[in-house]
């Protein structure tokens, strides 16, 4: 008896604790979406008010028209880079990892450890290096260039690799008797057997790309290649802040990413989930 | 639908010699074809941008090469010494290590402690998964903007302030002043509350792994909740653990984009007051073009992790693998 009114107490104990945890976790996003509808003499007043006195919409059309920095733009370019890099380098990764885990030919283990070598380097430092090489291709204030050096996900490459090696063989075979090419077989059977694989993966590369700073920073150095993210930071090094502006800015910057974590919660969940047990 | 009906009739047959041999061959070639077609994009690209670029840039780090990419001049180890002998570069060194030493016990420790609560609730799981989990959908520039500008803005109209005000505390500048350094809360409350989520998410993935006789027999020998955390959960999450060490440890030495949004600026790179070891390359490179001694911190950065993470495989790791040396 005594021992059932203790676990009783206990998970009430831990609701409580998760849900004060909970709240606190949302309070950035609360004051996020207030200080984007304040006015300016709202945001900067000493005395706390808990909601903006009247939804500000102007605070967004500012942000779009404003001349200094094409916001606009930038988030076109965000976008057009994450989905395209979303996408091919989810593909690339499945092509390389399937070859690796099905189709045996000679030089295969060579190939792996090639491709397993780049793992071993930080991600980061390899920031300098690949600006060396891509400054000295033109690569500079292009969209290739921002978006080529993300595209080969070595990482990625392995976790298909194991995937695809527990795929049931009798499903290629089948394939094969069908007069299927080993391309065929990859392309009509395997990769759409693959897509919740892809789905979670595509997801997480998507993030990336959305969410990447140090890259674009050294990249896009002309207004009309940066990113949503540079134009942001670009706040913190102006002259004069108008700071609901800032804030509107801030919340255009993360609403699509939130939206798809409400959305794909699954996938992303399974992402990282995989990719952070494999390593 | 007659040569539908009679393919399985083709396959019976035997088929002439030749026709074998040739197909055999075209099978070994078509295997060979699909390989390469398949694996060729991943190796060329990461030929490029990882092999022929590591590769550049180790050449340059011993060459001069100032305003310029090309190779020739060599210096020896002229960008190493120069580089470790520039006090603002030994500061981010020591920067990123107290850094580290502070983000990561913080951060396992919470995402640990949120995965079991978490895990032990039945109702609203997911409501508290995606609660803890939505932070990493922001960007670290994003979440720098809502701490310096917002959270822990300097005036009054901040919310640490506002809170302070409360208990009749003066407004702090939290990022400016630096003794007592109080920019360490800012950074570690960002990182903590970006990051926690998916590491939760790693330890949860690991608890729901433990086979739940092993809880069942703990309740039988009347261990209460700590007994059991500290003799069931945590030993059988060794591996989940060391896996997010390293992760962690890797995240925090490479440091950049909240501290640069945090401290930059815009002025001129390199009079941040506070700035990480990737941020002092940024500037070398970026600012002053010195791709010589910008290559030579990317590798004195790269030895620096590499040796972190050896020193916890070794603590942590393989100390289960005998004590052969």
């Amino acid at each position: 008896m005594n021992r059932y009114r203790g676990t009783v107490a206990a998970s009430i104990a831990t609701y409580v604790v998760l849900c004060l945890l909970a709240v606190v976790f949302l309070i950035p996003f609360y004051v996020l979406l207030r200080n984007a509808f304040m006015t300016t003499p709202e945001v900067t007043a000493t005395d706390w008010h808990w909601l903006p006195s009247a939804l500000n919409w102007n605070n967004f059309t500012a942000l779009f028209d404003n001349p200094e920095r094409p916001f606009g733009r930038s988030l076109v370019n965000s976008l057009l880079i994450a989905v395209i890099t979303a996408p091919v380098s989810t593909l690339l990764a499945s092509m390389a990892g399937y070859a690796l885990a099905r189709i045996h030919v000679p030089g295969r283990a060579v190939v792996l450890s090639l491709i397993v070598g780049t793992l071993m380097i930080p991600q980061a430092v390899t920031f300098l290096p690949t600006f060396v090489v891509v400054g000295s291709m033109g690569g500079v204030n292009t969209m290739w260039g921002l978006i080529a050096p993300g595209l080969f996900n070595a990482f990625a490459v392995v976790l298909f690799r194991s995937f695809y090696a527990s795929f049931p063989a009798e499903i290629e075979e089948a394939g094969r008797l069908d007069g299927l090419s080993y391309l065929g077989v990859y392309g009509r059977i395997i990769l759409p057997n693959s897509v919740t694989m892809i789905a979670s993966l595509g997801a997480l590369s998507f993030i990336e790309a959305w969410n990447s700073f140090l890259w674009p920073l050294m990249i896009g150095q002309d207004p009309s290649s940066w990113t949503v993210q540079i134009a942001l930071s670009s706040f913190l090094t102006s002259q004069t802040v108008n700071l609901p502006e800032l804030f509107a800015g801030t919340a255009v910057a993360i609403l699509p990413l939130v939206v798809m974590f409400l959305v794909a919660q699954r996938h992303i969940v399974q992402g990282i989930a995989m990719s952070g047990l494999k390593s | 639908m007659t040569v539908t009906g009679t393919r399985p009739l083709d396959k019976t047959r035997p088929a002439p010699v030749t026709a074998t041999r040739r197909r055999r061959l075209t099978e070994r070639q078509s295997k060979a074809f699909a390989f390469v077609v398949l694996t060729a994009p991943m190796l060329i690209g990461l030929g490029v941008f990882r092999y022929v670029a590591i590769g550049w840039s180790f050449l340059l780090s011993f060459s001069e090469a100032r305003r310029t990419i090309s190779l020739g001049n060599w210096v020896g180890f002229d960008n190493y010494r120069q580089l470790l002998s520039d006090e603002r570069f030994r500061d981010s060194l020591t920067m990123i290590v107290l850094f580290t030493a502070l983000i990561v016990p913080v951060t396992f420790a919470a995402s640990l402690g949120l995965a079991v609560l978490v895990n032990r609730v039945k109702r609203g799981r997911a409501f508290f998964r995606t609660a803890f989990l939505l932070p990493a959908a922001v960007s670290y520039v994003a979440a720098a903007m809502i701490w310096k500008m917002a959270l822990f803005s300097g005036v009054p109209s901040g919310l640490a302030n506002t809170l302070g005000a409360l208990f009749g505390v003066d407004p702090t500048p939290w990022i400016q002043t630096t003794s007592p350094p109080l920019y360490w809360i800012v950074l570690v409350t960002l990182r903590l509350w970006l990051q926690v989520g998916l590491y939760m998410i790693l330890f949860i993935a690991g608890l729901q792994a433990i086979p739940p006789h092993l809880y069942e027999a703990a309740a039988l020998d009347g261990a209460g909740p700590w007994r059991t955390f500290r003799s069931v959960t945590f030993p059988m999450l060794r591996s989940t653990s060391v896996a997010i060490l390293l992760l962690m440890l890797i995240a925090a030495l490479q440091a950049f984009d909240e501290f640069y949004a945090i401290f930059s600026t815009g002025a001129s790179l390199g009079s941040e007051p506070v700035r990480t070891p990737l941020m002092h390359l940024y500037g070398v490179a970026l600012q002053d073009q010195d791709y010589g001694v910008g290559s030579a911190g990317a590798f004195l950065l790269t030895l620096l992790i590499v040796l972190v993470t050896l020193l916890q495989g070794r603590i942590l790791g393989f100390s289960r693998a005998g004590d052969k040396d």
